[in-house]
């Protein structure tokens, strides 16, 4: 058994090693490739923080990614036409540059968690499960049916937006700042799960009424623990879209709010890098397999059954044991 | 009257047909450990919802300290000094002990939405919560997971976490349910000594623990109290005896 940190800390390395040394090797597909598994990891991240910390099972959290998505999609789009969101009260302009969309994104996806996370969070379990997964299928097909940012077409951005300073078409050079994001969030994340709140969101999934009886309350706890994790997977959208300069309604899809789960539950429930080393797991998957057969999720659908039944821990529960308590 | 600390006035509660509580009246003064006793289904658990939250009355009202606590939930009434223990262990079992104790101290402190700093490492909370486990004899199993505790230690560990919030009253479930006879006595002599920082209103079916305990007894049968006094009184209470203590009078 390896120790959870030291694990971590190889996961990190490899983070930071991987794309330097297909970036020397000339392999810049390899570093769009990690990329993508470090933004998808970072929505899982997202969620975990809901599911893994607040054991809210939420089938919905692709609207936090969708809704990421087109807040790029949408301000780029009016940026490149050089044409107004809002010419009434006031002059509204889009814009390309990355920190803008990326606070945007945050908080359009920090409020709609927070609509949603309201009324969803008064059920639990199943129910939770189907409401929220209700609210993912609205939103999908209101981006189908909304013409004016390309329906069911979506929207292409010609041109990765900006960061001041870094030339962002440069892969590595994407590749850092996305993985930088990934960092502080996994850092904050971390700190969150030992802290007050943490202890008293985790005490909430473990026995709400005990959280009661303190004087606290598990819903309003469970709330702050939705809009987090929908404001970093909205972040985490945003980052996405960019990556594909694309942004379409399969953002908002229920396969993609599946595909967050998936990542969690082969990393490891509530590990820090669980939903990291799950989108890792994924995304090498999809590359090397998704050329043999068109049906590659067959052998995702065979790992994560033998995950599921014999590893409850993920990959990560396998290789660093049961996590410790905190002392 | 400023001596009483915790109070219902007329508590009814139906269910359909079912009468659980009919027009209890109830306090509990400063000092004292005022005990609850009654057979199966006599209504207790729903006296208790109606009083720590939970359950709301269809008539009367819950008084803490002179307050009206009827309309709140079991939140509020635990911000204002109502302290609860369960029946069944109400814990956070993967977390630790020390854990346990300091959730109790964060819900006094009443700010929960602190993101940083961790828990254990907050002072205020520390020293509560560690004193709170030194009182009931956890100290030495601080760091283990709750789920690892016996079954006895876990009763103390609910003592425990009530008391990291300061209250002005205990309600206390069946605090002796499933320990052992060492374990109930132990337990007996700590209750006995906790009148004096709080009083405590007891349901228990240990009669040897509540006749040792109790300044005063409340008989609840069919959703009434049919006799409420000393234990003196009410071993002697014709009503009670027929009713409860299975006897002919």
């Amino acid at each position: 058994m390896i120790r959870e940190p030291l694990l971590n800390a190889a996961i990190l390395a490899g983070l930071v090693l991987f794309p330097l040394w297909a970036w020397s090797a000339g392999e810049p597909f390899l570093i769009t490739l990690a990329t993508k598994a470090v933004i998808l990891g970072l929505a899982g991240v997202g969620l975990n923080i809901a599911l893994g910390l607040g054991g809210l099972v939420s089938l919905g959290h692709a609207v936090f990614f969708g809704i990421g998505g087109y807040a790029m999609g949408i301000l780029a789009s009016h940026a490149q036409l050089f044409d107004p969101i809002l010419t009434e009260p006031f002059t509204l302009n889009g814009t390309k540059s990355m920190p803008i969309i990326w606070v945007l994104a945050v908080v359009t996806s920090g409020l709609a968690a927070l609509a949603i996370g309201m009324l969803s969070l008064r059920t639990s379990g199943i129910y939770f499960i189907m409401i929220t997964l209700a609210f993912g299928q609205m939103f999908y097909y209101f981006a189908i049916s909304w013409p004016a940012y390309g329906g069911e077409d979506g929207l292409s951005i010609y041109l990765r937006n900006s960061f001041p300073g870094m030339n962002t078409l440069d892969p590595i050079q994407f590749y850092a700042i996305c993985a930088t994001i990934l960092f502080i969030v996994l850092l904050f994340n971390a700190r969150l799960a030992r802290s007050p709140f943490g202890l008293a969101l985790g005490a909430a999934r473990q026995s709400p009424l005990r959280v009661e009886t303190v004087g606290l309350s598990p819903y309003r706890l469970r709330l702050v623990a939705f809009v987090i994790s929908g404001m970093i997977t909205g972040l985490a959208g945003a980052l996405f879209a960019d990556l594909n300069r694309f942004v379409s309604p399969t953002m908002f899809s229920w396969h993609l709010s599946g595909e967050i789960i998936v990542f969690i539950l082969i990393g490891g429930t509530a590990r820090l890098f669980g939903p990291v080393v799950g989108a890792i797991v994924f995304v090498t998957l999809e590359h090397m397999l998704g050329g043999v057969s068109d049906y590659w999720k067959i052998y995702l659908g065979v790992m994560l059954l033998l995950i599921v039944l014999f590893a409850r821990g993920g990959l990560i529960g396998l290789l660093a044991g049961r996590e410790r308590a905190h002392d | 009257m400023t001596d009483v600390m915790l109070q219902t006035i007329g508590i009814c509660k139906n269910f359909g047909a079912l009468e659980a509580s009919r027009d209890i009246t109830l306090d509990l003064r400063v000092g004292e450990i005022h005990a609850l006793i009654g057979p199966n289904g006599a209504g207790k658990s729903t006296l208790i919802k109606q009083i720590a939250g939970g359950l709301r009355p269809d008539a009367g009202r819950v008084l803490l300290g002179g307050a009206d606590i009827t309309a709140l939930d079991t939140a509020a009434r635990a911000q204002r000094g109502l302290a609860r223990t369960f029946q069944i262990s109400e814990l956070a079992m993967e977390d630790t002990v020390l854990q346990n104790a300091t959730l109790g101290a964060l819900g006094a402190g009443g700010a929960p939405m602190r993101f940083w700093r961790a828990a254990l490492d907050l002072q205020d909370l520390r020293e509560t919560a560690i004193a709170a486990l030194e009182r009931v004899g956890l100290a030495a199993k601080s760091a283990s997971r709750t789920a690892e505790l016996s079954h006895g230690e876990r009763r103390q560990l609910e003592v425990a976490v009530a008391l990291t919030l300061n209250p002005k009253a205990f309600v206390m479930d069946e605090p002796m349910a499933g320990l052992g006879t060492a374990g109930s006595k132990t337990m007996t002599t700590f209750l006995d000594g906790l009148r004096a920082q709080a009083p405590i209103l007891l349901v228990e079916h240990d009669m040897d623990a509540v006749f040792a305990l109790a300044d005063r007894i409340s008989v609840l049968v069919y959703g009434r109290i049919i006799a409420t006094g000393t234990v003196a009184e009410i071993r002697n209470d014709a009503a009670v005896r027929a009713a409860y203590l299975g006897e002919e009078a």
